[in-house]
Parts: structure tokens; C-alpha cells; sequence
């Protein structure tokens, strides 16, 4: 018998009451929200609970609400599948805007080392406990989170592109 | 040694000819022979690449250009070809790279990429290779085709055939070194 979508929200209200909340169904996958005191203990009881099994941790990523209240700035989203009852789910745990920290995963799924070393990477949220939390993907001299919206995407260096070309307003006079 | 009649020779240099001697000058003998023997290092990270692979290949054949033998360690080449986008992440490795090779050397950007960053306006890319290490020549093109490149490697060849064998070690050469922190 597949896992209803009910079956896992009853026990996820049942076990965590009011830490877990917003239950919504997005493109077919069950999504809610955690408190990200309590990360840890609701991955770990998704992952070892005999009925939920959610064996996969597919994908952590980080995401950030400038406009939010500073309560609720950050967020990383975590993606965990079912393999054996091919079930997929989501959630996500706010963060404060001037220190995003939340528990590292890695204790529990070993592929989240370098998935939290990106979100480090773009985002800087730290994540406690993680074994090595250092950039991944961008150089280590970088001094800013890309993804952060206050960063500009563009490079300020360029010096021999036409900015009306790229459709942009020039930074060149300030870098 | 092939007798066929069909195979081409650089003409010689300027210089005084008579009855059993040529005299000219000891640098144009030695841009002629660089320029004819010019030892490519391909560091191709993207589409550039591929076309340079057209460009080595039988059809447009950079061999007749004295190139043929592709040199995958800095150390023996001559002419360093930049083909794609050149991450910020990559820039010390190129950089460790063209430091490698040995006097003299040349560098071309191939693609728009190399040459100013391209279409990837963006943090994580280098703006151009010049922004790390000197560069000779540009060839311009997204990807260019194998015949720009090859335009490219001629534009080359006469700057090396008009260089002084001292150049490198003249004031003009150091001062760009220095430039870019390179000894």
C-alpha cells in the first residue's frame, strides 16, 4: 500500500505538534515547514520512523526573503525521498536574517556534506557541526554570498563591455 | 625526403644574396624558424574548444602551420590558446600555467570568453584572461570557426616573425610583466 499523504502529516502532527506547520500539497509533494530548533530530530524520525522511511535526503538548498521579517529571512529547503514507497516530500526551516545557523544534516545522511557546503557557499548559512564548511564551488577569496540579494550578480571588474548591450545600468564608475 | 613538387617553403628573408652566401639578419632567421615551429599548449575549458579540435584535425589542419604537435605540458610549448570561459575559480591555474612555460611564449584568446568574459556577465567569471596574463592576440567569435583561429595563429606568426630575439628581456616587456606580478 502506497503512503498517503495523510498517513505522513497525521504522524508529523502527532509526534511534533506545533513545530511542524503549513502542511500544503506543491506539484504533488507534501510540503510543511519545521522550526529550525528542531530540524534534526524531524529529519531523523522521517528518516528511521518504519512507516515514513524517507531513506534519501535528494537535495538541501537555501533561499533567501530580503522583504521578510528578520525573523524570517533565510530558509534552507530540504527534498527527502521515500524509495521504498516512492514518496517525495519537503520542507523548509526559517532563519534569522543576520544569523542564519541551523543544525548540519550530515550526521544522518553523509550527501548532505557537500549540498550544505553550496548553501554555505551562496547563502552563508552555517550550519553547526558540519565536518568541513568551507566554499565549494566559488573561489575562496570571495568575500560575498552571491545568491544574497544584496549582491549584484554582475561582475563589477568587466571594463570592456558596452553596459547598454547587457541591458544594465553601469557599476564600472563605482568599481 | 619527398621529391613532389607540391610542397611549399617559406620564402627566405630579406637579405644580401650572392655566389654561395646569403647574409641577413640573425633576428628575422630566428622569428622565421619560431614562427614556423610554434608548439600549441590548447587549455580549451568549453566551445572554443571544439572548434579548436576542427582546427588541429585532417580538414582545416593547423599542421601546415608548423603546429602540429600539440604540447599538453607548459614546458615545451610555445603559444598558449585560451579556448572558453575561464572561471574566477580557474585564474591561478592558468595563471600557474602560462607561468610554467618557458621564454618565449605567446598567448591567444580564443572567443569572445577568453577575450572579455563573454556572454557570462556575471561573479563567478573572469572578465577576459588579460585581467591575469598577457595576451597577444585576440580572436573574436562565439565560437569562432577554425578559420578565425587560424587567422588568429597567422597574426601570430608575424609577431613573431617581426619580434627581436631580445624582446623579452627589453624594458618594454619586463614593465608588462611586472604588470601582472609575473617574474
Amino acid at each position: 500500500m502506497a503512503l498517503e499523504t495523510s498517513v505522513i502529516q497525521e504522524k508529523l502532527t502527532g509526534k511534533f505538534g506545533e513545530k511542524v506547520t503549513g502542511f500544503i500539497l506543491q506539484n504533488d509533494i507534501l510540503s510543511f515547514e519545521v522550526g529550525s530548533a528542531s530540524m534534526a530530530e524531524v529529519m531523523g524520525f522521517l528518516k528511521n520512523d518504519p512507516v515514513l522511511r524517507f531513506n534519501f535526503l535528494t537535495d538541501v538548498c537555501g533561499i533567501h526573503y530580503p522583504d521578510n521579517d528578520i525573523e524570517r529571512q533565510f530558509a534552507v529547503a530540504y527534498h527527502m525521498h521515500n524509495w521504498m514507497d516512492n514518496v517525495r516530500i519537503r520542507f523548509k526551516c526559517f532563519l534569522n536574517g543576520e544569523n542564519p545557523e541551523i543544525e548540519t544534516a550530515t550526521g544522518m545522511f553523509l550527501g548532505a556534506n557537500w549540498q550544505e557546503r553550496e548553501t554555505y557557499d551562496f547563502y552563508g548559512i552555517i550550519f553547526k557541526g558540519h565536518p568541513q564548511l568551507k566554499r565549494i564551488l566559488n573561489m575562496d577569496e570571495m568575500t560575498s554570498f552571491p545568491m544574497r540579494k544584496e549582491f549584484p550578480m554582475e561582475d563589477g571588474g568587466r571594463t570592456d563591455k558596452d553596459d547598454r548591450f547587457f541591458g544594465r545600468i553601469t557599476d564600472n564608475a563605482h568599481n | 625526403m619527398s621529391n613532389s613538387k607540391d610542397i611549399k617553403l617559406v620564402d627566405a628573408p630579406e637579405g644580401v644574396e650572392g655566389q654561395g652566401f646569403f647574409a641577413t639578419k640573425l633576428d628575422t632567421v630566428v622569428g622565421l624558424a619560431r614562427a614556423n615551429s610554434l608548439w600549441p599548449l590548447p587549455f580549451a575549458t568549453s566551445c572554443c574548444g571544439i572548434e579548436f579540435m576542427a582546427t588541429m584535425a585532417s580538414h582545416y589542419d593547423v599542421a601546415r602551420f608548423g603546429s602540429e604537435r600539440m604540447s599538453f605540458s607548459p614546458r615545451q610549448a610555445d603559444m598558449l590558446l585560451v579556448m572558453g570561459t575561464i572561471a574566477k575559480k580557474m585564474a591561478p591555474i592558468l595563471r600557474q600555467v602560462y607561468e610554467q612555460m618557458s621564454e618565449p611564449r605567446w598567448v591567444i584568446a580564443v572567443g569572445a570568453c577568453a577575450s572579455s568574459g563573454g556572454i557570462f556577465d556575471t561573479y563567478s567569471v573572469l572578465q577576459g584572461i588579460d585581467k591575469v596574463i598577457p595576451v597577444d592576440v585576440y580572436v573574436p567569435g562565439c565560437p569562432p570557426r577554425p578559420e578565425q583561429i587560424l587567422d588568429g595563429v597567422m597574426r601570430l606568426q608575424e609577431i613573431v616573425k617581426s619580434e627581436s630575439v631580445r624582446r623579452r628581456s627589453s624594458p618594454e616587456y619586463q614593465e608588462l610583466m611586472a604588470s601582472y606580478n609575473i617574474t
